[in-house]
């Protein structure tokens, strides 16, 4: 019963939002009452008008246009209702809707970075944008169809035991059969749904991974092989969703079936029953139209849980999300970092993405405030890492990093974030204006401001030459932008920010020399008094720094700036030597 | 739109057209129930026959059996066809997509495209579902439930030749106004999709900027903007349901009220009138039903035009006329080639004729923007010049079969991409069918083999999306190797050893000149230790050629390469 308890626990999550809009909903609840109440009572005002035809010559007139009216008015006041109802609803379930989407999309920014990193981003999308959407339909369709067609199933109920109170026995003895068929369908389909929402994701997965690196699938000519995995998955949720689908569509027919039957045992039990005399013929024709009118709301209702089903499936996905464990919350005394002076202190730390596999073990180091400092090593050898721990992205396993002596996770996250500017090697740029992009971390910047900025990184000849200059466009991930121009919108963002720290990790990796060595200078003005971090591969970018780490396998090998260890002549001469001084032949 | 998304039923067709026939089965046998049911009452209760009760009995049950089957069969085909027609829908979109010319995507956005594979796709499915298994069922309750209202009084049943139209045209109204609603909702979804997959991938400096509120809000915005334009367009289709009503209570009055004055002059009984009111029941709750099933499909609709316009869509780069197969040797020639990229309309190359036999190495080197990775990515055809040509082994690029093209063309990209699996699987994609052995010395001269070996699982090592568990120097080398692993003619490096330290840079190049002499080698870099001795540098500035020559000449022609030279060689003279 495991998997009915995680449904419960989902109908319980979806019911506190629900509660958020109650008024909403007792509205809505209120106009259904209503309305059911209108559909009910109009049969009985049609036998009242039929009672005063009575034959040829003998009609009441009178009687009959009243009632007639009286019947107008009731209809209209039930559609009036019914529209009422359905617009609170809607509103009551897109507030919802909205609501779930909102957490979940704030989550993101309080998960681990780990969660992220291990997770396929298109499968976190279709949980945030396709589950959500499918949860809302259920949402809609179940609230309000569930409601009236128990309200129907009352009311028909009511008026069927004051004709015959036996019969009605025999119709509420059937009911638990027409029940019982629903839950178990139900219970299957529930499962199939589940699994048609994960197969979903899983392919969305897919799909945004292979799309956003379609230049590479074709560079290699692999899109038959992409396409056969794409097959594969597409086979998969095509048989996921025919299973749901074949599952949720039996649920009519069978209660179908049940109400058939509970027709027929009532039309032979009443035939039975007129036979012994406790019966009229007429009594018995009005209650098989009862019986048929009291099982109706039973199949709208085994429609709609099969709906649910999946509302539930789906719902189940998104809070799977909400409900991760969230990053270490800040510390409750946790106290925020006012323009840091940039005293850094890393003692003892060791740090391991994957357990079994130690990457930085044991570091030491000490940074003054204004000084730059630079970390060169080989590839892999953990130097990205190092900013991913003073960013405070990933927490150290052991050990601890201080800014201005206190411990970073005693510091709120954003306050620490905010006093570093950062350059990734890996250009991020969001869809919007050039503008935009530049003033990322500032939005409040004047225009003049993002001008100085671009002017700075060396990007305002590149961008007045654009067609709409600052105001033009650029697409996802910066679109038709070269890399090196995209590293410079980066650069000029930070710029822009000017935080009392920085972390430039191969900022300028893309960027010709030349160009590089006037944003160097401008770096180099931005940076006096600001504590730097950089990584890099051009001696060009670290030659100045004021202490060289020189790092291999996770550890500090060498420590000094570039004279001093030049002259030492251990690894770091060996890695200096091998770009400038024995260049090694080539073709 | 219909023909077109209709034609992708293929294979399903049977279980389309079956749907609805069972559907039609089940439907009699619910119409003979109460048929049968009034015999019960007639004759067997009046007659007093215990025999007959008991016959008709088991005729009611054999009936709901019946019933049964064919509603379950009738499930069992819809669910095929549907599941089927989606599954076929998306299939067609993505082959067609993996054809798209990066403008094509452009065109349209990652995000958006997903979304139409996913959510799109799913609405159609649900109204084409809803369509076969009840789009039958309506019509044949109406017509049945008419023929019988008919079959009373004629005269009466008119009203419905009245009420029919005016409901007809009130449906049509209200999802003529609702179509729009919905196409604006799924456009938000697009913007929906796109925040949140930008958030994902550029988490890292959304938190180092603290932006998670801003971005917070931005999504929110998406979120109700989604909101507010579904509750729009669910409200203009609330009216439908009264509309339906006031329709149904309308008949009723009339047909009591003109009935009653019927009544009156002889001309119709009590019981009539009776059966008439409810046979208008059936008539209009089969209308309203027809209505509904209107209502998904307007829905569906917006869906539907998303998707045929992914469908239509074609590829602005297709296999030439001539579909040459071979690529004769690695010579790449480039004849007053001019390239615009379509969006930005900017000339990013201009007046480019270049010359390079097989076997070359080509170095390219020129600032940040000057148009050196739009250069090389018009010989594998990513691109297609705006003017002049580009061509490979003696013949135009656009002669060439496409992949074929490819397959001799291998390219490192700037922007490294890995994708989920292991490693040996990424390196696959250079050749599926390539042994052990070939990997390890792909990798060896990518110099890669080292720290692959380093790893706990080695080449099983699995990656993540992007390949984050990896770090850039590592990722650039993987791809170098995945490129070696082609054994192409040509081996392009656009600045692909950025990250990679200086010695293991030289190793490569080392490894290269070594055991790949007869490939054409172009490499684009910043270090002028990576390009010094190449055959051919070419220096661009500005989208035109500066200067060509080795590096001897252009340390005399060529002022730019002189600074760059300089500026990276200072270091060693102080």
């Amino acid at each position: 019963m495991k998997q009915a308890g995680a449904q419960k626990e989902t109908l319980k999550k979806v019911l506190r939002y629900v509660a958020r809009h109650r008024l909403l909903m007792a509205g809505s609840v209120l106009c259904a009452a209503l309305s059911v109440a209108c559909t009910l009572y109009i049969p009985v005002l049609t036998g009242g008008v039929v009672d005063h035809i009575l034959g040829p010559g003998r009609v009441d007139f009178a009687a009959v246009a009243a009632g007639l009216l009286r019947i107008g008015l009731i209809a209209a006041a039930g559609g009036i209702a019914q529209w009422l109802m359905k617009d609170l609803n809607n509103r009551a379930a897109y507030r919802v809707v909205r609501d779930v989407r909102a957490d979940a999309f704030a989550k993101l920014s309080r998960l681990p970075l780990r969660y992220i990193d291990g997770h396929p981003a298109g499968e976190v999308v279709s949980r945030i944008v396709a589950d959500v959407d499918q949860f809302s339909d259920g949402l809609l369709m179940g609230f309000t169809q569930l409601f009236t067609g128990v309200l129907t199933i009352l009311g028909t109920l009511l008026f069927m035991l004051a004709v015959h109170p036996g019969i009605t026995l025999v119709v509420v003895l059937v009911t638990p059969i027409s029940l019982l068929a629903a839950a178990f369908i139900a219970h299957r389909t529930y499962s199939m749904f589940k699994l048609q929402s994960q197969v979903r994701g899983a392919q969305t997965g897919f799909m945004e991974e292979i799309i956003t690196g379609q230049k590479v699938v074709q560079a290699f000519g692999q899109e038959r092989k992409t396409l056969e995995r794409f097959d594969e998955l597409n086979t998969q949720l095509q048989k996921a969703s025919l299973r749901a689908i074949f599952f949720s569509s039996i649920t009519n027919p069978t209660t179908r079936f049940v109400n058939s039957l509970v027709y027929t045992g009532v039309g032979i039990v009443g035939a039975l029953t007129v036979l012994s005399g406790g019966l009229t013929v007429g009594q018995l024709s009005a209650f098989l139209s009862y019986a048929n009118q009291y099982t109706k709301p039973f199949n709208e209702i085994s429609g709609v849980v099969t709906e649910l089903q999946n509302a539930l499936a789906c719902a189940g996905r998104v809070f799977e999300l909400i409900d991760e464990p969230a990053r270490t919350p800040d510390a409750p005394d946790a106290v925020a970092l006012n323009a840091a002076q940039g005293r850094v202190a890393i003692d003892d730390v060791c740090f391991a993405y994957q357990p079994e596999r130690p990457l930085i073990e044991h570091f030491d180091l000490r940074v003054e405030p204004g000084q730059r400092v630079a970390l060169v090593g080989p590839t892999g050898c953990g130097k990205t890492t190092v900013i991913n721990l003073l960013m405070r992205f990933y927490d150290v396993d052991s050990g601890s990093i201080a800014v201005d002596g206190t411990d970073i996770r005693r510091i709120t996250r954003q306050s620490l974030r905010a006093n570093y500017g950062m350059v990734l090697q890996d250009t991020w740029l969001k869809s919007g204006t050039i503008r935009e992009n530049i003033a990322f971390g500032r939005p409040e910047a004047t225009p003049e401001e993002v001008v100085a900025a671009a002017k700075a990184a060396h990007a305002h000849s590149f961008i007045s030459r654009l067609p709409q200059g600052y105001d033009t466009p650029v697409g996802e991930d910066g679109g038709s932008l070269s890399q090196g121009q995209k590293q410079l919108l980066c650069i000029a963002r930070v710029m822009l920010h000017l935080p009392p720290m920085l972390i430039l990790d191969e900022a300028t990796s893309s960027i010709d020399t030349r160009t590089e060595m006037r944003i160097q200078r401008a770096f180099a003005k931005m940076m006096r008094g600001r504590t730097s971090f950089i990584v890099a591969h051009r001696l060009s970018t670290i030659r100045d720094a004021d202490v060289i780490l020189v790092m291999r396998d996770g550890h500090i090998v060498e420590q000094g700036d570039h004279a001093t260890l030049l002259q030492k002549g251990g690894f770091y001469k060996e890695l200096y030597e091998s770009q400038f001084a024995g260049n090694l032949p080539f073709s | 739109m219909i023909k077109k998304l209709v034609s992708r039923i293929r294979q399903y067709r049977r279980d389309t057209i079956l749907a609805p026939l069972l559907v039609t089965m089940e439907v009699v046998m619910e119409v003979i129930i109460p048929l049968l049911m009034a015999n019960l009452i007639d004759y067997g209760i009046n007659g007093n026959d215990l025999g007959y009760i008991v016959r008709i009995g088991l005729a009611l049950v054999a009936c709901a059996i019946i019933s049964l089957v064919f509603g379950v069969g009738s499930g069992r085909s819809a669910a095929r066809a549907s599941a089927g027609f989606a599954a076929n829908l998306r299939k067609d979109m993505y082959y067609n997509v993996q054809t798209f010319s990066f403008s094509n995507i452009d065109k349209f956005s990652t995000a958006s495209i997903v979304t139409r594979l996913t959510t799109d796709v799913t609405s159609v499915q649900n109204a084409f579902q809803m369509f076969i298994r009840t789009a039958v069922r309506s019509p044949i309750m109406l017509i049945f439930s008419l023929a019988m209202a008919v079959r009373i009084k004629a005269s009466l049943s008119l009203i419905f030749l009245v009420a029919i139209p005016i409901l007809g045209g009130g449906i049509l109204l209200i999802s003529m106004k609702a179509h729009p609603q919905f196409r604006k909702m799924f456009k938000n979804f697009d913007r929906l999709n796109t925040v949140v997959q930008e958030n994902l991938r550029g988490i890292r400096v959304v938190k180092a900027f603290v932006r998670e509120e801003h971005e917070k809000e931005k999504f929110d915005e998406a979120a109700e903007a989604i909101r507010r334009d579904s509750s729009k367009a669910e409200k203009i289709l609330a009216f439908n349901n009264p509309l339906m009503q006031f329709a149904m209570y309308s008949c009723i009055l009339l047909i009591s009220w003109i009935g009653a004055r019927l009544i009156v002059g002889s001309e119709m009984t009590t019981g009539q009138l009776m059966s008439l009111l409810s046979y208008s029941m059936q008539i209009l709750s089969s209308l309203m039903m027809l209505g509904m099933i209107f209502v998904m499909l307007t829905m569906a609709r917006a869906s539907g035009e998303r998707i045929v316009e992914i469908l239509d869509e074609n590829t602005d780069i297709s296999d030439g006329p001539k579909d040459l197969m071979e690529v004769k040797d690695g010579s790449i020639r480039f004849e007053n080639v001019e390239f615009r990229y379509k969006t930005a309309g900017e000339t990013v190359l201009e007046n480019i004729n270049l010359d390079i036999r097989s076997g070359q190495t080509v170095g390219i080197l020129g600032g940040t923007g000057s148009g050196k990775s739009s250069l090389v990515q018009l010989i594998p055809r990513l691109y297609d010049v705006s003017a002049g040509r580009v061509l490979v082994g003696g013949e135009d690029v656009r002669d060439y079969n496409v992949e074929a093209l490819r397959n001799e063309v291998s390219m490192v990209l700037q922007k490294n991409v890995l994708f989920s699996g292991t490693i040996k699987e990424n390196l696959r994609w250079g050749n599926e069918n390539a042994t052990d052995e070939e990997i390890v010395h792909a990798c060896e001269l990518a110099q890669a083999d080292s720290f692959i070996r380093e790893f706990p699982d080695g080449y099983d090592t699995l990656l993540d999306q992007g390949g984050t568990n990896v770090s850039g120097g590592q990722k650039q080398r993987l791809c170098i190797a995945r490129a070696l692993l082609k054994s192409p003619k040509i081996l392009i490096l656009d600045d692909s050893t950025s990250a990679v330290d200086t010695r293991t840079d030289a190793l490569i190049r080392q490894a290269f000149k070594d055991e790949i002499p007869g490939v054409t080698k172009i490499i684009i870099a910043q270090r002028v230790a990576s390009v010094q001795d190449a055959d051919q540098i070419i220096v661009l500035d500005d989208g035109k050629i500066s200067a060509v020559g080795d590096h001897d000449t252009l340390m005399k022609t060529s002022t730019i390469y002189r600074e760059v030279y300089e500026s990276q060689q200072k270091g060693d003279n102080e």
